[in-house]
């Protein structure tokens, strides 16, 4: 049970996000997962052990670290990638049911391909967008509270290379030495703006998903209902070919975009009758 | 044998449950073994190198140790986490018995015979009384390790310094802990996560009473 079961978890949430979504979760595995199991953990992996105070008195250093260090980089980075995968899992778990539902319709009255199922692609529409946007709205907040938290418990992004501490059972104001303070700032300030990049993403991505909606209600209001909507699909071709308003009533319903066109209809209001092509 | 080979039967598991208990698995493997593999088990690794005292007897850091961390948390945790997990195999190993009792009958009556169970995974039964104790010992096994945390660790808190006297250290020394505030926040942590564990198992217990209720009513009516 590690950073790779979490990723199984979440590829099989890639496959029903936007593109955009699937470049969310590149960056965070590559950039921020990787590098903090890769690298970082290295780097503070002796933190304590090379935390030295101008002292020896038992103790002091033990109480400087727990002072000006009540809780690690490594496992606030950790809680955060933790937190900020977690939305997924909710997009992951509407999905789930939704299959189960489709295989509890499915098997009572026909043969069904489980594999096929499972591999069924399911478009963000319907109750499922609104899943999928509060999914997004979470990862927002649960970066910008993360960010903060950086921020108030560390006064800003730099690692300083001494610290004075004066704390008991330390004899008076003794100097502290931090280990590697420089290549602990660059990954701090590398996390930071990998962090930054997530966040910008994640609100393009919901730009992106209202203002599809907006369009899509706008393009409803537009047409009146009865209006076929002419386009490359081979149903509308055929009924074109047949001619006219017979060959029209071939297609006896407003047409959904194509499938490949667009991925995202939007919620439910929309009286959308499933694509013919 | 890792937890990873825990995980791969606990994902058998998932299918046989309901939509609580998926939550309920959701939780425990993202905020319970996620959050213990990769942060927890780093926090307390040194945990009794940098357990230091004032004093240069030797001996007396060990014994200071002993006393006041008689089972190390993450001993307990993983303890926990086997053993709230243990009774969901319950069910899975009723429906591989009913499984197999299904194949003896089809194999010695032939392909026609009168299937004994229209679906094994259906919690009808048995299997139903087979779930609601595997959560039953859910709750029971959560609620005495969060019993025993308390007793060992008042409150769950984490000193800095201890006061320790033990033999052979001289006379009452102060010992540090190391790293006690992240140790309290870790523990806060698996606690509140212990504990919305423990209220999913009651409400998923909730739901199949009511349930199991409610379609008797149905039948009678």
């Amino acid at each position: 049970m590690d950073w790779g079961s979490l990723q199984k978890v979440l590829g099989g949430v890639n496959k029903h996000s936007t593109s955009i979504g699937k470049i969310w979760l590149t960056v965070l595995f590559i950039f921020r997962v990787m590098i903090l199991v890769v690298a970082a953990e290295r780097v503070w992996g002796d933190e304590q052990s090379d935390f030295v105070c101008n002292t020896l008195q038992p103790g002091c250093k033990n109480v400087c670290y727990d002072h000006f260090f009540p809780i690690s980089h490594i496992r606030l980075w950790a809680l955060q990638l933790i937190f900020v995968s977690t939305p997924a899992l909710l997009v992951a778990m509407h999905i789930a049911h939704r299959r189960h539902e489709k295989k509890r319709q499915l098997t009572s009255s026909e043969k069904v391909d489980i594999e096929e199922l499972n591999k069924q692609k399911f478009h963000i529409q319907g109750p499922l967008w609104w899943t999928y946007t509060c999914s997004i709205f979470f990862r927002i907040i649960f970066e910008a509270v993360f960010m903060y938290v950086f921020y108030v418990m560390y006064d800003g992004y730099q690692m300083p290379r001494l610290l004075k501490c004066s704390a008991w059972p330390c004899p008076n104001t003794v100097d502290c030495f931090v280990s590697r303070p420089t290549e602990k700032t660059m990954f701090t300030i590398f996390m930071l703006s990998v962090s930054g990049i997530c966040m910008l993403l994640n609100v393009a991505e919901m730009c992106y998903l209202v203002i599809k909606f907006c369009m899509k209600r706008k393009y409803e209001a537009g047409v009146p209902k009865g209006t076929f909507f002419f386009h490359s699909c081979p149903a509308t071709r055929l009924s074109r070919e047949r001619g006219g308003a017979e060959g029209l009533s071939l297609v006896g319903s407003i047409l959904t975009f194509e499938k490949d066109f667009y991925q995202i209809s939007g919620p439910p209001s929309m009286a959308y009758f499933k694509n013919l092509c | 044998m890792n937890w990873s080979w825990l995980q791969e039967l606990l994902s058998g598991v998932n299918k046989y449950s309901t939509a609580f208990g998926r939550i309920w698995l959701s939780v425990v493997i993202i905020f319970r073994f996620l959050v213990y593999v990769v942060a927890a088990e780093r926090v307390w690794s040194d945990d009794q190198s940098h357990f230091e005292c004032n004093t240069r007897q030797p001996g007396c850091a060990n014994v200071c140790y002993d006393h006041f961390f008689p089972v190390s948390h993450i001993r307990l945790w993983a303890l926990q986490l086997i053993l709230v997990t243990c009774p969901s195999l319950l069910v899975v190993m009723h429906v591989a018995y009913r499984e197999a009792k299904q194949r003896k009958r089809r194999e010695a009556e032939g392909e026609n015979c009168h299937r004994l169970y229209p679906d094994p995974g259906k919690k009808r039964g048995g299997l139903w009384w087979t779930y609601l104790l595997s959560l039953v010992f859910k709750v029971a096994v959560d609620v005495t390790f969060l019993y025993i945390f308390h007793r060992l660790y008042a409150n769950f808190n984490l000193p800095r310094v201890v006061q320790c006297a033990e033999a052979p250290c001289p006379n009452t020394v102060d010992c540090f802990v190391a790293r006690p505030t992240e140790k309290k926040l870790f523990t806060y942590f698996m606690v509140a996560t212990a504990i919305l564990c423990i209220l999913l198992n009651l409400c998923e217990m909730t739901y199949l009473v009511a349930k199991r209720c409610w379609d008797n009513k149905i039948k009678k009516g």
